[in-house]
C-alpha cells in the first residue's frame, strides 16, 4: 500500500465517522425544532404561548377518522363538532403541564399504574375517575366511587356528568381541564 | 404554596414531545445501513494497512453485522414501532467498531507472541449475537416497562445476589468481579446488576421521593434532609464501600453509588443529595485506599504513572496508554498502523480506547465519545418524554449508569481518575458487557416506544352501549 492511499483512507475514515455523527445529530434536530413544549405551571405562564400552540392543532389525529366510520349509526362523534375539546390538560398538581389528546378513547385517572394518567396524589384512589365520550361525542366524567370524591367546579360528582369546556375537574390536588 | 413548590422533578414535569410523532423507522433503517457500512470500511482499512489486501473475513463480518442489525430493526418494526430511531444505529456502530478494533489487535504480532493470547474477535461476534438475541427477547417479551415496577423488591434481592456472588470466587487480576462457571467461562454479574438495580431504585424512589424531597431544613441555600431520611443513601453507600473492600473494584462501586445519587437527585430535585453523594464517595474512596493495597496501587499509578515504570504493571500500562494517545495526535496514525498493542495485557478490553486514540487520533476519540453522548442524550430524552414517573426514573437511571460507566472507563484510561476495571460499553472485549448493554438499550427503546406512541386507539366503551338515550 502506498503512503498516499493510506493517508487518504485514514482521513477518509475520519470524515465518514464524523459524517455519521452529524447525520445522527440531524435526525434529532426535530427535538429542538418542531416540538411542543408544555410548560409546567400553566396557570400563569403556560397560556400565553400561542406560537407553540399553533402547530398543535394543525393536523387532526388520524384515529378520529376511523372512529367516525365505526360509529356509523350516531352522529360523527367528536369530529367537526364546533367547540368540541381536543385535549385534556392538567393545570394544577404534581403532573401540571401534562396533556393528553382526546381521540375518543376512555381516559382513566387514578393511582393504579395502568391508568392513562397516573395520579401521584395521596388524595386520589387507585381507580379514581374516568373520562369518556358518549354517543354524541360529549365528554363525560364519572367518579368511580373514589374515597375523596371528584369535583366538577365546586360540586362533588354523584353521576356521570358532561364536562363543559374549561371547567376544572378536581381530584385531590390535581386539577384537570378540557380545552380546545 | 412555598411549602409544596419544590415538587419532585419527575412528576412536576414539563413534558416535551415531538410534534408529528411519525414512527421514523425508515430513518432508522437508513442510519442502520450507514452504521453497518462504517465498520466494514474500517475493517477493509485495517486489512489494507496491515497486509495490503482486503481481509478475507470481510464478507462474513459485514454480513454478520448486517444480519444482526437487520434482525434488531425488523423486530423493532413489529414490537417497538414508535421507539427512538437513533439508539439502535448508535449501538450498532459502536459494537461494529469494537469488533474491528478487537480483530485488529488479534492481528498484532506482539500480542500473538505473548502466552496469554487468544483471538477474541470471533467470540466477541458471538457475544454480540447473544446480545442482539437478548435485545430481541426484551423487545418481544417486555410488553410494558411498567410491569417491571411490580418486581421492585425482587430486583433488589437479585441485584444483591449478583453483586455479592463474585466475592466467593477467586480474584482475577486483583479484583473479584467475575463468577466462573466451569465449562462455560466467566460472567461479570456487575454488568447485569446495573440494569436490575436501576429497576429497584426507580421503583423505590418513586414511592419514597416525597419524604426525601419535602421533609428538610434549609441551610446555607441547600435543603438538608432529615437524619432518618439519610438512611437509604447511607445504606447504598455502605454497600458500595463493601464492594470496594471485598471485591476491590472501584468501578463497580462508583457506578452503583453514582447511579443512586443521580436517580435520587432526579427524583427529589435536591442539589444537596449530589453534594452529599460527592462528599461520601470521596470520603469512601480515600478511606478505603488508605488500607486496601489493590486500590492504593491504582491511585498511585494515577498520581504518577511514569514513576512505576518497570516496577508495577498497573502504572506502566497507564503510562503506555498515555503515550498511545500522544502518539495518535489529532488525526491518528490510521487503522492498523499504531503501536497500541505494546500495552499488552487488556489492550482489547480495559484499554481499548487507547487504540482508538492512537489510530483515529483526537478526532476519532471525540467522535466515539460523541456517539456515547448521543446514546445518553437519547436516554435522557426518553425520560423527558415518558409519561409515568417510574419510566422516567428508570430511563434516567439506565442512561445515567451508561454515562457513568463511559466516564469511569474513559477517565481511567486517559488518566483523569484512577483506573478501574470496567469495560467500555459495546466496544471493549467482554461478553457480559456487550450482552447487558444490548439489554439496557432494549429497555430504553421500550420506554421510548411507550412514550412516543400516539394515544391508544379508541375502545368502544361497554357502559356507553348499555344505556341508550332515545332522542327525538
Amino acid at each position: 500500500m502506498s503512503e498516499l492511499t493510506l493517508t487518504v483512507m485514514r482521513l477518509g475514515f475520519l470524515a465518514v465517522l464524523w459524517l455519521f455523527v452529524i447525520v445522527a445529530v440531524q435526525v434529532i434536530r426535530s427535538d429542538l425544532f418542531g416540538t411542543r413544549v408544555t410548560a409546567r405551571g400553566s396557570r400563569r405562564g403556560g397560556d400565553g404561548r400561542p406560537a407553540q400552540r399553533a402547530d398543535r392543532q394543525a393536523t387532526p389525529p388520524p384515529q378520529r377518522r376511523q372512529e367516525g366510520g365505526r360509529r356509523a349509526g350516531g352522529r360523527d362523534a367528536g369530529r367537526g363538532r364546533r367547540g368540541a375539546p381536543t385535549k385534556l390538560v392538567i393545570s394544577e398538581g404534581s403532573l401540571t403541564g401534562t396533556t393528553v389528546a382526546l381521540q375518543g378513547q376512555t381516559i382513566t385517572l387514578g393511582r393504579a399504574h395502568d391508568s392513562t394518567i397516573v395520579l401521584d396524589d395521596d388524595y386520589a384512589s387507585s381507580r379514581h375517575a374516568r373520562i369518556y365520550p358518549d354517543r354524541d361525542g360529549r365528554w363525560i366524567v364519572e367518579d368511580l366511587s373514589s374515597t375523596n370524591g371528584t369535583y366538577l367546579d365546586r360540586t362533588r360528582l354523584t353521576t356521570p356528568t358532561p364536562i363543559p369546556l374549561g371547567a376544572p375537574i378536581r381530584i385531590g390536588k390535581t386539577v384537570i381541564e378540557l380545552r380546545k | 404554596m412555598s411549602a409544596i413548590s419544590p415538587m419532585p422533578n419527575t412528576t412536576a414535569t414539563t413534558t416535551v414531545s415531538t410534534a408529528g410523532q411519525p414512527s421514523r423507522r425508515n430513518t432508522e433503517l437508513l442510519l442502520l445501513a450507514f452504521a453497518v457500512i462504517l465498520p466494514c470500511f474500517a475493517y477493509a482499512n485495517v486489512g489494507l494497512a496491515l497486509d495490503g489486501e482486503m481481509p478475507s473475513g470481510m464478507l462474513g463480518y459485514g454480513m454478520g453485522l448486517g444480519l444482526l442489525a437487520g434482525v434488531g430493526h425488523l423486530v423493532m418494526r413489529k414490537f417497538a414501532k414508535y421507539a427512538d430511531p437513533l439508539l439502535l444505529p448508535l449501538a450498532t456502530v459502536l459494537n461494529g467498531l469494537g469488533l474491528v478494533i478487537i480483530w485488529r489487535l488479534d492481528q498484532s504480532k506482539r500480542l500473538q507472541a505473548s502466552k496469554a493470547f487468544a483471538p477474541a474477535a470471533t467470540n466477541q461476534l458471538l457475544f454480540s449475537a447473544l446480545g442482539i438475541a437478548l435485545f430481541v427477547a426484551v423487545l418481544i417479551f417486555l410488553k410494558d416497562h411498567r410491569i417491571l415496577q411490580r418486581y421492585t423488591y425482587i430486583s433488589m434481592a437479585v441485584a444483591l445476589v449478583l453483586l455479592i456472588s463474585p466475592m466467593f470466587f477467586p480474584s482475577v487480576y486483583g479484583a473479584r468481579i467475575w463468577i466462573k462457571i466451569p465449562g462455560l467461562g466467566t460472567i461479570q454479574p456487575g454488568e447485569f446488576a446495573k440494569i436490575v438495580l436501576a429497576v429497584f431504585f426507580a421503583g423505590y424512589l418513586m414511592v419514597k421521593r416525597d419524604a426525601l424531597a419535602l421533609a428538610s431544613r434549609r441551610f446555607m441555600g441547600m435543603y438538608l434532609p432529615r437524619g432518618r431520611d439519610l438512611g437509604p443513601i447511607l445504606a447504598v453507600w455502605a454497600f458500595s464501600i463493601l464492594i470496594l473492600v471485598f471485591e476491590t473494584d472501584l468501578g463497580t462501586s462508583l457506578l452503583f453509588f453514582g447511579m443512586f445519587v443521580v436517580m435520587l437527585y432526579v427524583a427529589t430535585e435536591r442539589t444537596s443529595w449530589i453534594v452529599f453523594g460527592l462528599l461520601m464517595s470521596a470520603a469512601g474512596a480515600v478511606g478505603v485506599a488508605s488500607f486496601e493495597h489493590h486500590v492504593q496501587a491504582r491511585v498511585d499509578a494515577w498520581l504518577d504513572p511514569f514513576a512505576g515504570w518497570g516496577k508495577s504493571q498497573a502504572s506502566e500500562q497507564i503510562a503506555k496508554a498515555l503515550m498511545t494517545f500522544g502518539s495518535g495526535g489529532v488525526a491518528g496514525t490510521g487503522w492498523g498502523q499504531g503501536n497500541s498493542d505494546l500495552i499488552g495485557f487488556a489492550a482489547n478490553s480495559d484499554f481499548i480506547l487507547a487504540t482508538v486514540g492512537e489510530e483515529l487520533g483526537l478526532a476519532g476519540v471525540m467522535a466515539i465519545l460523541l456517539i456515547y453522548g448521543l446514546i445518553v442524550e437519547r436516554g435522557v430524552r426518553t425520560a423527558l418524554a415518558a409519561r409515568d414517573p417510574f419510566g422516567k426514573l428508570l430511563a434516567i437511571g439506565l442512561s445515567g449508569a451508561f454515562a457513568i460507566q463511559v466516564f469511569v472507563v474513559a477517565g481511567g484510561v486517559m488518566g483523569l481518575i484512577p483506573l478501574t476495571g470496567m469495560t467500555m460499553p459495546f466496544i471493549a472485549q467482554g461478553g457480559s458487557s456487550v450482552i447487558a448493554n444490548w439489554a439496557l438499550v432494549a429497555i430504553l427503546l421500550k420506554i421510548s416506544d411507550a412514550a412516543r406512541r400516539p394515544a391508544p386507539a379508541p375502545v368502544t366503551n361497554p357502559d356507553a352501549e348499555m344505556t341508550q338515550v332515545v332522542r327525538p
